[in-house]
């Protein structure tokens, strides 16, 4: 085992915790504000990778235009869903809300189904993302170091917004206390949509990620890598943003590693370990890295 | 009412179903047959993950992955040893002599479930809500993989192919019985009023001294005893089981059974699970023949969102309705009806 061959197992390692962390940021800020485990945000990484499929294929977007557009069709997707099958149940119980999730799931990975049928597809990035870059005595894909930047920039542009616009500011009192939120006037219904619109948006753009990095999009992509980055969102501590940032990478990386660094007979255990991480966490420090205790898990 | 009557009231409706399976046998073709045994192996899932998801108020997603354990268990029990010595050179060799028969078969999955349920009961119960659901979806996942890299016990992704189909309609009824029965009397014991306080108010049912851990993995324990066995009548029924078999798409079918039966109701849950399994059945044709896969399942989960909007506490709530008191056929004492008016609080 050579360092080279380690340090190309950090860089995939890096760039799987780039699309984690997107994805896992959408899960905690729902989760912070309505207390809700969305399980159809893996499904939005799909229509994400669909859309910008479409968006180069169809409308011949350029590429860079398309992760515009891919951020707008997952916000939009994001406010549906939150319009037509989450705000009618708020304030029943936290399980409702979950089945709830599944069912939408369901219904939008058949949709999927339906329209673009189960098959996998090739999606192909621009030749100019596809070049190798050397740094250092790796050589990487263009496409590889887009996605760490990009994300890098979003995740950066969520924390500013988060931190400093009044939207933000008002969602964060939304997450800290609900209902002394409502007293002070915030429009909790707003806050709530765009929690929807800002993680579907991150996630559909993680989709496009998935996509251009592996090649191959299907309607049920979305089920593994969105129930991984729910790991990844609780390995942080479910709720908070930047813990689901560091969750995100902390979970790509142990990831890669343990199939790069375990002997090979090891590696179909890839899930099984994510999961078996899962319980041990929520077991050992239910509130993750960064979480505080918002209420009783265990 | 008191014992006697209910117990003539149980052989009444038991012989009432030997009949109708009778008959089943006599005039169904293979696929009719086959369906009634799909519906009654999805009531025993259905009403057995109602005792934890309904009485015990413990959100589990993982009888799909005690169904695999049970049915992986029974299958190579069952295999004669010729064959498993051609299917699974790697066993070792105190399993691959074994050959068991059907009944002791079925018991060994349900205990292995069980087994199963108790290593993974103990941590994972002690967290609540969606939690336990996110942590039990992960077990399919734990155990998807482990059935795929094992590939000496069970063949890998091929699956154990050709079982023997030993799985009739009376083996299902049997079984069926033996669940109901046992589902009902809890619920209506004492234990099963533990379990309830447990859901309303777990603080308070502690304070009483009820042992909640120890409730909530007896639930837990026993809700995989049944997962076990209908994993096995499954897996003999399809004569395959592969790990693709029980996927998190079957725990949210049993989920929807519950919901819209009503979580802790056992009439309600098998209602539910009798009507999605036929329909389900039924609209097959109909989808291939339109080439829209998969509308069967939109219209499941729309219906399940239907509900949860319109109907949250399901048919019937956790009452039992009074479908059989027309002939006076009621088990036991009627259910009091305390339990569809404390709606389940929870504190969001």
């Amino acid at each position: 085992m050579t360092t080279p061959y380690i340090l190309a197992q950090i860089v995939n390692g890096i760039i799987l915790g780039s699309m984690y962390a997107l994805v896992a940021i959408g899960f905690s800020m729902i989760y912070g504000i309505v207390r809700l485990i969305n399980f159809a945000h893996g499904d939005i990484l799909a229509i994400g990778a669909f859309a910008s499929l479409a968006g180069v294929a169809i409308f011949s977007l350029p590429f860079p235009l398309a992760i515009l557009a891919v951020l707008a069709v997952g916000a939009a997707i994001g406010v549906f869903i939150e319009r037509i099958a989450f705000r009618p149940m708020r304030g029943a119980p936290q399980v409702t809300g979950f089945i709830a999730s599944l069912a939408v799931a369901i219904i939008i990975e058949n949709l999927g189904i339906l329209t673009v049928s189960a098959q996998p597809r090739t999606f192909r990035v621009p030749h100019y993302l596809n070049d190798l870059v050397n740094i250092g005595m790796q050589s990487i894909r263009v496409i590889d170091i887009a996605i760490v930047i990009l994300a890098v920039c979003l995740m950066a542009f969520l924390a500013l917004f988060v931190r400093f616009s009044k939207i933000g500011i008002a969602m964060r009192a939304t997450a800290e206390n609900y209902d002394v939120a409502r007293l002070m006037g915030i429009n909790i219904d707003r806050m709530i949509m765009t929690a929807f619109a800002v993680g579907s948006g991150l996630a559909a753009t993680a989709g496009l990620m998935w996509g251009s990095k592996y090649g191959q999009i299907s309607p049920l992509m979305g089920l593994v890598p969105g129930l991984k980055a729910f790991v990844a969102a609780v390995i942080g501590g479910v709720g908070s943003i930047t813990g689901a940032m560091l969750g995100g990478y902390v979970l790509g990386l142990a990831e890669v590693l343990f199939v790069g660094l375990l002997p090979s007979e090891y590696s179909g255990y890839r899930n099984a370990f994510v999961f078996g991480a899962l319980i041990l966490i929520l077991l050992l420090m239910p509130n993750g890295l960064l979480g505080r205790n918002l209420e009783e898990r265990a | 009412m008191d014992q006697r009557a209910s117990y003539r009231a149980f052989i009444l409706v038991s012989l009432l179903g030997a009949g109708f399976v009778f008959l089943g046998t006599q005039s169904l073709d293979d696929y009719g047959r086959s369906i009634i045994e799909f519906v009654g192996i999805n009531i025993i899932l259905a009403v057995s993950l109602n005792i934890t998801n309904g009485l015990v108020g413990l959100f589990s997603l993982g009888h799909p992955a005690f169904m695999a354990i049970g049915g992986y268990t029974s299958a190579i029990l069952l295999i004669p040893a010729n064959r498993k010595a051609l299917l699974l050179p790697d066993l070792p060799h105190w399993l691959a002599s074994q050959e068991w028969t059907f009944l002791p078969a079925l018991i060994a999955g349900g205990g292995a479930a069980v087994l199963a349920a108790l290593i993974i009961g103990f941590p994972v119960l002690r967290l609540r809500g969606h939690y336990l659901a996110v942590a039990t979806l992960g077990f399919i996942f734990i155990v998807q993989s482990l059935a795929v890299n094992l590939s000496g016990i069970t063949r890998g992704a091929l699956g154990l192919s050709g079982l023997p189909a030993l799985t009739t309609l009376w083996w299902v009824y049997g079984w069926l019985l033996f669940t109901l029965v046992v589902c009902w009397r809890l619920k209506h014991s004492s234990l099963g009023r533990t379990m309830l306080a447990i859901r309303e108010n777990e603080l308070a049912a502690s304070c009483l001294g009820v042992k909640v851990t120890h409730t909530r993995i007896f639930a837990f324990a026993l809700g995989a005893f049944f997962a076990g066995v209908s994993g096995g009548l499954w897996a003999h029924l399809v004569t395959l089981i592969s790990p693709s078999s029980f996927t998190f798409l079957l725990a949210f079918q049993l989920v929807v059974m519950i919901v819209v039966g009503g979580s802790g109701s056992i009439i309600g849950t098998m209602l539910a699970a009798a009507i999605l399994t036929i329909a389900t059945e039924m609209l097959r044709p109909v989808e291939e023949s339109l080439d829209l896969f998969g509308a069967s399942q939109i219209l499941t989960a729309l219906c399940v969102l239907l509900v949860l909007i319109f109907r949250p506490r399901g048919l019937f709530g956790t009452a039992e309705p009074d479908l059989l008191r027309w002939s006076g056929l009621l088990f036991g004492r009627h259910w009091t009806r305390s339990g569809s008016k404390n709606r389940r609080k929870e504190v969001s």
